[in-house]
């Protein structure tokens, strides 16, 4: 933004482009204020980096650095030294972390993407009253549903087992609602229209026409479910030993032992880095989808 | 009605509305069949556990013996005989009013500021803001830099710098827990909202802001106030759905920075009153009748703001 030119106030030009209502004072302040609030979003994300390098020495040293001087991935080995003490093998875990997580977004995404197609594209009666309770769901969280839901699962006798966590979670709302939006939006009628006048089923059209067309949508509802599931730690319905999760086994592992801070950074590493990784990855792809599809209309 | 008319498709306006509805139901059958794996789990694990919860509140249920009614018991020990509870809906009050606009306007101005960077600087600075909401067991780290001890970063630099005697128990000292505790919800607020303030303001016609300057708009703010939010606000209002339910559901923050509960119950909010009744007491009966009136409050706050947000650039 330094190359800006100002031939006149109203003339404001940008890589070429004129710039409407944008005062240099207002450019400045705006990018100050950014500078400022990335400092403070970023600063701390890259302690916890800085930490889990720190040998013991630096972990505990007066006054506190910020940034370290003899970089060690021993935090990194300990960590994996007290993962080989744990009761149950850790690669189970780490197993039953991945597998709820992956049926949890694989069945949101079935499950809600052909809801969000009838929602938006079938002209059923009684849409408008299934969407708005959707909306209504959007309005309070789990922390409302905890208690009865609890009943719920036990009654169905889905304590200590996978399906508590798993079947709840295909029928979170917020993927179907942002889909929904997206489909209506960006899928016109006249080209399921065409796919339906050469004898397509519906099936056959949303699955060929219209879910390719709405990738952004996907990948944000893949990013959301997965947040929630991956850190799906000490949950409430799971008792087994066998059956619980990754971020509860390290949670564990933390807690039954003093002076492990240089390890808990390490896992507090691990733990941030895989969903953060899932983002750098869908964003671009966001990004990219949302850039070709912005030229058509 | 005339008996004697010719065999012919019949039009919609010979219809009544119910034999509309029900050809319309017929033809399009698929529908309901398409939502309807969704729909059974969403009735089941959403819909279902709130109409419970408001019936369940009416009893003494406690997981072990048969519930008998107790009608608006629960609900008269709640506001009367708890005060507990009171202290819990003021601090989930406090939050709430703080976090929950501030988050807000915090990613919608953000949103907005990055908007006109260039596409790969906007990708990298939306990393960067969007990283610790979904870093879920980051949050430790403030423990570290606000650590009790003089290793801890902040108290390290306070005594080397004379200004205290010796370190402060941040998370433990009831003048520093409720600010530190917004600081931290407010550094990981820049969630869902924040991509969808992205997302709106990319998608905002261009010749709008041409034709409003050609109408005299003079400024930023003015085209932010008549243009730029009027066209997005659908985003605006999901935006604010979203800041008001994670404020009100304030709780998890707190627990995982200062313990539970928290010194003489000043970051106690109404979550906490649910998990303590819910989860250690089994008075399940109590527990719905708290997670009722939570859910009154949300969504009475969430109709409220939505009034007042239709009124944007009016």
């Amino acid at each position: 933004m330094a190359k800006t030119h100002i031939k006149d106030k109203k003339m404001r030009t940008r890589n070429h482009e004129v710039v409407l209502n944008r005062s240099v004072g207002g450019d400045l302040g705006i990018n100050i204020f950014l500078v400022i609030m990335g400092l403070f979003m970023f600063l701390p994300m890259l302690y916890t980096v800085l930490q889990s390098l720190k040998p013991l020495d630096e972990l505990f040293y007066y006054p506190p650095r910020f940034f370290v001087r003899n970089p060690t991935l021993k935090n990194y080995s300990d960590l994996l030294r007290l993962m080989g003490t744990s009761w149950v093998p850790f690669s189970r875990y780490i197993f039953n972390t991945v597998f709820i997580t992956v049926c949890g977004v694989a069945g949101q995404l079935v499950f809600a993407s052909i809801a969000a197609y009838a929602l938006s594209k079938i002209k059923f009666p009684g849409r408008g009253f299934f969407f708005a309770l959707i909306r209504y769901s959007l309005m309070f969280n789990s922390t409302v549903t905890g208690i009865t839901s609890f009943i719920i699962i036990s009654y169905l006798g889905w304590m200590d087992s996978y399906l508590a966590i798993i079947v709840p979670a295909w029928g979170t709302t917020l993927g179907l609602y942002l889909m929904k939006q997206f489909m209506e939006s960006n899928i016109t009628d006249e080209m399921l229209e065409s796919a339906r006048m050469d004898g397509a089923t519906e099936l056959r059209t949303f699955w060929t026409i219209a879910m390719p067309m709405v990738k952004p949508a996907w990948l944000t509802l893949i990013i959301m479910s997965f947040q929630g599931l991956w850190q799906s730690g000490s949950s409430i319905y799971i008792h087994s030993e066998q059956l619980k999760t990754f971020s509860y086994a390290i949670s564990q592992i933390l807690a039954t032992s003093i002076a492990r801070a240089g390890a808990a950074s390490a896992s507090g590493v691990i733990m941030m880095i895989v969903p953060i990784f899932v983002f750098v990855i869908s964003q671009s792809n966001v990004i990219e989808t949302m850039g070709s599809s912005g030229m058509k209309d | 009605m005339s008996e004697k008319t010719v065999k012919r498709p019949v039009a919609r306006k010979d219809m009544s509305k119910l034999q509309w509805t029900l050809k319309e139901m017929r033809r399009n059958y698929i529908g309901y069949i398409f939502i309807l794996p969704f729909m059974f789990i969403f009735f089941l694990f959403t819909i279902v556990p709130v109409a419970l919860s408001s019936v369940v509140s009416l009893t003494d249920f406690n997981l072990l013996e048969w519930p008998n009614f107790v009608f608006m018991d629960n609900y008269i020990r709640l506001f009367l005989d708890d005060d507990l509870f009171i202290t819990a809906v003021k601090n989930t009050i406090i939050f709430a009013v703080i976090t929950g606009p501030s988050s807000y306007l915090l990613s919608l101005f953000t949103a907005w500021f990055i908007n006109e960077l260039p596409p790969k600087v906007r990708a990298v600075i939306t990393l960067i803001f969007y990283a610790p909401s979904i870093s879920g067991g980051a949050t430790m780290i403030w423990t570290t830099l606000f650590a009790n001890d003089s290793y801890g970063w902040m108290n390290g630099w306070l005594l080397k710098l004379g200004l205290i005697q010796e370190p402060i128990l941040w998370f433990q000292n009831t003048t520093y827990i409720v600010p530190l505790c917004i600081m931290v919800s407010l550094w990981t607020s820049l969630g869902t909202s924040f991509l969808a303030f992205i997302a709106g303001l990319q998608g905002i016609n261009r010749s709008l802001f041409e034709a409003g300057s050609m109408d005299g708009i003079k400024n930023r703010w003015q085209e932010l106030w008549y243009i730029t939010l009027p066209s997005m606000k659908d985003q605006l209002m999901f935006g604010a759905v979203m800041a008001i339910t994670g404020a009100f559901g304030y709780g998890g923050i707190v627990t995982s920075l200062c313990g539970f509960p928290s010194t003489d119950y000043v970051a106690y909010t109404i979550s906490h009153h649910l998990d303590d009744y819910g989860g250690s007491r089994y008075e399940i009966g109590y527990a719905s009748a708290i997670s009722f009136v939570l859910f009154l409050m949300m969504m009475g706050c969430n109709l409220l703001i939505q009034k007042l947000l239709r009124k944007v650039g009016q």
